[in-house]
C-alpha cells in the first residue's frame, strides 16, 4: 500500500455492505423465483457469489441461479488498447427469457462495460427486467446514462485515481481502496 | 502474453510456441460462443474481410465465411474462375483494387506456394493464409492441434502418425511444425514416393508399415491423395494404394490400444480410409470441422487487434 492509497471499505464495512445489500434484493425479489445474478467478469463474479452466499446465509431455501458473463467480444474500446483484450470464460448455463436478472460488478465508472454486459446479455434470451447492482459507486464519472439500482458505497473520486476491490479469495482480505495509478 | 509476435498468418513456421498457445486458449472462448442460442459477437463490426479463393474449397472457405459472420465482420468473396484474372490480372492487381475498396484483412488461398508471403510483403493488409500450394495450410494445423488438445488435454508426448501423400500435402508440413512445437512426436507413413526429400531435416521419421505406425501412435492423421497435384505416377494403382496405406475397421480393431482417427478432409471415402472408419467412434472428424471455425475466429480476432 502506497502512501496516497485510502481505504474507503474495510473489512468490516466491506462485510456489512454486502449484508445490506443482500437484504435490499430480499425486499424487492421476496423468494427469488424468476431472479437470475449475472456476475461480469472477472471482478463482479466475486461480488455475486458473495452476495449469493449471503442470501443463502439468511434463507437456505432460496434457489438463486447464479451465471458469469464474459462482455470481452462487445466491448467498444477492442483496437484501441495496445493489446487485444483476453477473455475470461462466460458460464451461462441457462436463459434468461422473461427473467429478472440482477447484473452484478464490482465498481462502476464509466458505464461502458455495464453496457457491454447489456449486449452480451442478450444472447441468451431477452429479460423480463434487467437492474445493476454494484460495490463502488464512482460518481460524475459517467460515459453513458447508465445508473445502479444497489450500491453498496458512493465514491467521488478525480478521474486519475483508481478504485481497486480485494477480496479475501483471492488478495486476502475484504477492502476496496482508492489509488492513483504511478505511470499516469 | 495476450499479442500475437506476427501480423499475418502466413505459416506455422513464423508462430511461437506462446502464439500457438495464445490461439487456442482464445479459440476456447469462440467454441462456447458458437455453441450459444445467439451465435454472434460484435467485435469485428468496423472491418471488412476479403476472401480470395484462386482454388477450390468446401471446408476452408465456408468455415472462414462463418467465422467472419460469427464476429460480425463485413465481407466480400472472390474466387479465381469468375473473375478477372482469367482475363490476365496479375495477383497484385487484383489484390490492390480489392484493397481499395476499403479492405482490412485479406483471407487468401492460392495454388502458389508462398503466394501469401509474396502478397504480404507488396500490400497494406493482414493478411491470412488459407493454403498456398503445398505449402502450408496454417488454420487446418491449428484445429487439428486444438482438437487432439480437446481430446487429451495437452500434447506434449503425444504421438502423431500423419500418414498418406505428404509430399503434396500442405496439411502434413504445417502440422508438423504445429505438433513439433507443441511438443508432440510426429512420424509420417506412406510410400516413399509420396515422402518429400527433405523429411528428415524437420525431425520427422518415415515408416513404410501402416500397422506398425499405427501401433505407435495416439492419433493417426490420414490425408488424401492429392491427384491433382502429381504430374507422374508415383504409385502403381488407388487400389493398391489403399490395399497398403488404406485404414479400415479390420485394421483399426486389431491394433493394441484405441487410437484417435482424424482426417482434414475432403475424405476419398474407400481410398485412404473406409466409411465405417470416418463414421466411428474413434473419427472425430466432424469435430475437426466444427473446432475450424473456432480457430478462424480465434485467428481473425488476434490479427484484427493488430489493425492501426
Amino acid at each position: 500500500m502506497k502512501q496516497n492509497d485510502r481505504i474507503i471499505l474495510d473489512s468490516t464495512q466491506f462485510d456489512l455492505s454486502i449484508k445490506r445489500l443482500a437484504h435490499q434484493l430480499i425486499e424487492n425479489y421476496n423468494d427469488f423465483k424468476d431472479a437470475i445474478i449475472i456476475g461480469l467478469q472477472p471482478r463482479g463474479v466475486f461480488l455475486a457469489n458473495r452476495i449469493k452466499s449471503e442470501l443463502n446465509a439468511i434463507d437456505k431455501n432460496f434457489d438463486i441461479q447464479t451465471g458469469s458473463l464474459d462482455v470481452t467480444f462487445y466491448r467498444d474500446d477492442y483496437r484501441r488498447q495496445g493489446n487485444p483484450l483476453i477473455p475470461n470464460k462466460t458460464e451461462m448455463n441457462f436463459d434468461i427469457e422473461d427473467k429478472k436478472v440482477i447484473l452484478v460488478d464490482d465498481v462502476l465508472f464509466t458505464g461502458r462495460t455495464i453496457r457491454s454486459g447489456l449486449d452480451a446479455m442478450l444472447a441468451f434470451g431477452r429479460p423480463k427486467k434487467v437492474e445493476l447492482l454494484v460495490l463502488i459507486n464512482r460518481r460524475y464519472e459517467r460515459h453513458l446514462p447508465i445508473q445502479a439500482d444497489y450500491i453498496g458505497k458512493n465514491v467521488h473520486t478525480i478521474i486519475s485515481e483508481r478504485a481497486k476491490v480485494s477480496w479475501k479469495e483471492t488478495d486476502g482480505e475484504d477492502k476496496v481502496t482508492l489509488y492513483t495509478p504511478e505511470d499516469e | 502474453m495476450s499479442k500475437l509476435s506476427v501480423s499475418n498468418l502466413l505459416g506455422i513456421r513464423y508462430l511461437t510456441k506462446e502464439d500457438i498457445h495464445l490461439i487456442l486458449k482464445t479459440a476456447d472462448h469462440f467454441k462456447e460462443i458458437i455453441n450459444r442460442p445467439i451465435k454472434k459477437v460484435p467485435s469485428l463490426r468496423d472491418i471488412t474481410i476479403a476472401n480470395l479463393f484462386f482454388e477450390n474449397s468446401t471446408r476452408t472457405k465456408l468455415s472462414f465465411e462463418i467465422a467472419e459472420k460469427r464476429l460480425s465482420a463485413d465481407i466480400l468473396n472472390f474466387s479465381s474462375s469468375n473473375s478477372s484474372v482469367t482475363k490476365g490480372e496479375t495477383l497484385i492487381d487484383t489484390v490492390n483494387n480489392i484493397l481499395s475498396m476499403k479492405v482490412d484483412m485479406v483471407v487468401m488461398r492460392h495454388p502458389n506456394p508462398g503466394a501469401a508471403d509474396f502478397l504480404s510483403k507488396h500490400v497494406d493488409a493482414k493478411i491470412v493464409n488459407a493454403g498456398d500450394g503445398a505449402h502450408e495450410h496454417p488454420t487446418q494445423a491449428l484445429l487439428d492441434a486444438y482438437s487432439i488438445r480437446e481430446k487429451y488435454g495437452d500434447l506434449n508426448g503425444k504421438n502423431v502418425v500423419i500418414v498418406g501423400d505428404v509430399l503434396h500435402s500442405r496439411v502434413a508440413l504445417s502440422n508438423i511444425f504445429c505438433l513439433k512445437k507443441l511438443g508432440a512426436n510426429v512420424r509420417v507413413c506412406g510410400p516413399l514416393t509420396l515422402m518429400p526429400k527433405y523429411i528428415s531435416s524437420l525431425g520427422v521419421e518415415v515408416i513404410t508399415n501402416l500397422k506398425e505406425a499405427l501401433n505407435w501412435c495416439d492419433v493417426a492423421m490420414m490425408l488424401r491423395i492429392q491427384l491433382e497435384r502429381q504430374d507422374m505416377k508415383l504409385f502403381p494403382s488407388l487400389r493398391e494404394y489403399s490395399m497398403l496405406y488404406g485404414l479400415d475397421k479390420k485394421l483399426l480393431d486389431s491394433l493394441d490400444k484405441e487410437i484417435t482417427v482424424m482426417h482434414p478432409g475432403p475424405i476419398n471415402r474407400g481410398v485412404e480410409i473406409t466409411s465405417d472408419v470416418a463414421d466411428s467412434k474413434q473419427s472425430i472428424i466432424l469435430e475437426q470441422v466444427q473446432n475450424g471455425v473456432a480457430i478462424r475466429m480465434a485467428v481473425l480476432y488476434l490479427l484484427a487487434g493488430k489493425i492501426e
